[in-house]
């Protein structure tokens, strides 16, 4: 059933996504840039019904991890696997109905209204019968990342971070089992920042896998089931937000003390720089 | 005491609603508006939320189609005044009649005028003809040029491409090649104009994008030694082509032949419907190379056709009407202000517009001064020069400098 000939050639779509097994893996993956090392033997498995936030300082190479994850970058050694099988076996067009990218560069070169940029997130699905269900899945969308209003305007008169969630909109109108975001959360307020996150644990819930790069460590331990911490283009610590997230472990990648406080409400890892605060005479 | 705090509840209630509909036009009241309180204060139900589609889409559709049949009448119009004015004028209904009488229908009297049927099956139709083609080639090849480069300032003449079809066709005209009969010129014109196509395309990217400011002076370069070249040419070649070359690089319609429009137009209508079906394509690439690519476009596929498209319709375009500048500028950039920058109806509207634009040229070319024949190549760089001037300044304004 997954192999269906549409229209000029056979495509093979994705399965149904089944928790807990992995969409994309990579294995032993290196990339330099000249002399500098930037990813040194990256492991990692993204698994349906999972939200995976990917943290580390600036430079510690989470941005290349994207970039690897999605073939944008040559490797110099070292696999990834969608779907079972090696990346560069699928086409650009099956890539793009298994994992969809917000990029931190989300600029439009023309004047495009918000409708037309969601509706861009359908193509991949273009002519096949997915595509049926075009308006619903924008609408829906749209909705969920509160970017209704903004329907008839240009993409291009926006706000950073209106724009931001609009290029959500656009990956999640996609419809992929894997879903990756690099840093969506940098120009939103903090209801967005949250309704961001909550849309990421609803995708996973509905079997998707997520992988998230946040800057916001308490964002990634209150909505992450997994962290992977990278530093120094290797990931130093993957597992559970209340592992990964250790006062000393974080004082040592960021080299800066922090203390780790519970969540009132949740009990959920909350980091608190250790700050001199203000001299009172 | 408890009606106070009712009162207070709804007015915040409502403060919350406004907040929601923000910035938004019409359209964003009524979505707020219809809008059911969220049960949770995030996430709203995943529903359509008021999200009109419907609307929104017909609002562009009916632009669209109120311009499409005004370029559409404007264009008639055009080839019709264009055929009837000249040294001897032939009144519009007698243009239209003589069309009628081509086609078995005597609805109306052909030209009374001795000279007038040969005056307009000879001279001024096939001259229209070519405008009309030439135009609508021009501006498609901008429109598709803009889009590959995700840049509203690339075009075809200030990009060097129109000039580096010129020297490919200048020189056939110095060594009067003629290995492939009359498609030797057009030839060279292609073969050049590709070439040109594509150092300007490899010079002026970095990291996936093209800057304003590397993309004009790659275009000042290219020109420069485009305009040597042809120069040389010049200089070298004896003084009958001197004469055909220097009247190639002002660009003029006069003297076309149907042999000539026959020749460009099936290369001219190959190259437009391949754009049309690119223009999905290109709506996407907008979102940049990468991400272009993440929504499944074979981004290097799509940009090599759209190169070879533009090369082709340029060097159709300048193989015997010489240097015709700003058409791929002008006409895609106010298409794009009416009809929004979406390529599907963008590329067809540029046909129109192109050569609804080039005929008015031509008719002012041949009739604003009396007994000349105006280079039409002046009128378009005059008028697309400062055209020019003031994009350079609103793109400097909008982005805040030339990044």
């Amino acid at each position: 059933m997954s192999i269906i000939t549409v229209g000029r050639s056979a495509v093979r779509r994705p399965d149904f996504p089944v928790a807990g097994k992995p969409i994309i893996s990579v294995r032993g993956a290196e990339v330099s840039f000249g002399e500098r090392t930037i990813l040194d033997g990256i492991d990692l498995d993204i698994r349906c019904g999972e939200v995976l936030a990917i943290v580390g300082p600036n430079g510690a190479g989470k941005s290349t991890l994207v970039n690897v994850i999605t073939a944008d970058v040559e490797l110099e050694a070292g696999k990834v696997f969608i779907d079972d099988e090696v990346e560069y076996s699928w086409s650009t067009r099956e890539l793009a109905m298994r994992r969809a990218v917000l990029l931190q560069d989300i600029g439009m070169a023309f004047p495009f209204t918000v409708l037309e940029v969601v509706e861009m997130g359908r193509s991949p699905w273009a002519g096949m019968r997915e595509s049926q269900h075009d308006d619903l899945i924008v609408a829906g969308s749209m909705s969920r990342t509160e970017t209704v209003q903004f329907a008839a305007r240009k993409f291009t008169s926006l706000s950073g971070g209106e724009k931001a969630r609009v290029a959500l909109a656009r990956v999640l109108a996609q419809a992929t089992p894997a879903l990756l975001l690099d840093e969506p959360t940098a120009p939103m307020d903090i209801r967005h920042q949250e309704l961001v996150l909550q849309q990421a644990r609803d995708y996973a819930s509905t079997g998707g896998a997520v992988v998230i790069i946040v800057h916001n460590l308490d964002l990634a331990g209150a909505y992450a089931d997994r962290i992977a911490m990278i530093s120094d283009g290797s990931i130093i610590a993957d597992g559970p937000p209340a592992e990964v997230l250790t006062a000393d472990r974080i004082s040592d990648v960021y080299d800066y003390p922090v203390s780790i406080l519970a969540d009132p409400n949740t009990g959920a890892p909350l980091v608190v720089p250790v700050r001199a605060g203000r001299k009172e005479d | 005491m408890s009606e106070s705090t009712e009162i207070r509840d709804r007015s915040l209630r409502r403060s919350r609603r406004d907040r929601l509909g923000e910035g938004g036009d019409s359209s964003a009241d009524s979505a707020a508006g219809n809008r059911a309180e969220p049960t949770s204060r995030l996430n709203p139900a995943g529903k359509g939320d008021g999200l009109d589609l419907g609307r929104i889409r017909g609002q562009r559709t009916a632009r669209a189609g109120t311009l499409f049949l005004i370029l559409i009448i404007a264009l008639i119009a055009a080839c019709v005044l264009s055929a009837a004015i000249g040294q001897l004028f032939i009144p519009p209904l007698e243009v239209v009649g003589s069309l009628l009488n081509k086609v078995g229908l005597d609805w109306l009297p052909g030209p009374s005028h001795d000279f007038g049927e040969e005056a307009l099956w000879q001279v001024r139709f096939p001259r229209v003809v070519m405008t009309v083609l030439v135009g609508a080639a021009l501006a498609v090849a901008g429109a598709m040029m803009q889009g590959v480069f995700g840049n509203p300032l690339a075009e075809p003449g200030v990009v060097g491409v129109s000039s580096g079809a010129a020297v490919g066709a200048s020189a056939s005209i110095l060594f009067g090649w003629s290995f492939l009969g009359a498609f030797t010129t057009p030839t060279f014109a292609f073969v050049s104009g590709l070439i040109t196509t594509f150092i300007v395309y490899t010079v002026s990217r970095s990291g996936g994008r093209t800057e304003v400011i590397t993309l004009v002076l790659t275009g000042v370069a290219v020109n420069a030694i485009a305009g040597a070249a042809i120069a040389y040419i010049t200089f070298a070649a004896p003084t009958s082509a001197r004469e055909q070359i220097v009247f190639w690089q002002m660009g003029s319609f006069n003297g076309s032949l149907w042999s000539q429009v026959g020749l460009i137009l099936p290369l001219i209508v190959f190259g437009i419907i391949i754009a049309q079906t690119l223009a999905p394509g290109l709506d996407i690439l907008s979102l940049g190379e990468k991400s272009a690519r993440h929504v499944g476009i074979n981004v290097e596929r799509l940009r090599i056709i759209v190169m070879a498209v533009v090369a082709l319709l340029v060097s159709a375009a300048v193989a015997f009407c010489g240097i015709i500048a700003f058409v791929g500028l002008v006409v895609p950039h106010i298409i794009r202000m009416i009809i929004g920058p979406g390529h599907r109806l963008l590329l067809p509207a540029s046909v129109l517009g192109g050569a609804v634009l080039l005929s008015i040229a031509d008719l002012a070319a041949r009739t604003l001064v009396e007994f000349a024949d105006l280079p039409i190549g002046m009128l378009t760089s005059l008028v697309g020069g400062p055209f020019f001037f003031y994009l350079i300044r609103r793109s400097r304004k909008e982005s805040g400098g030339w990044a």
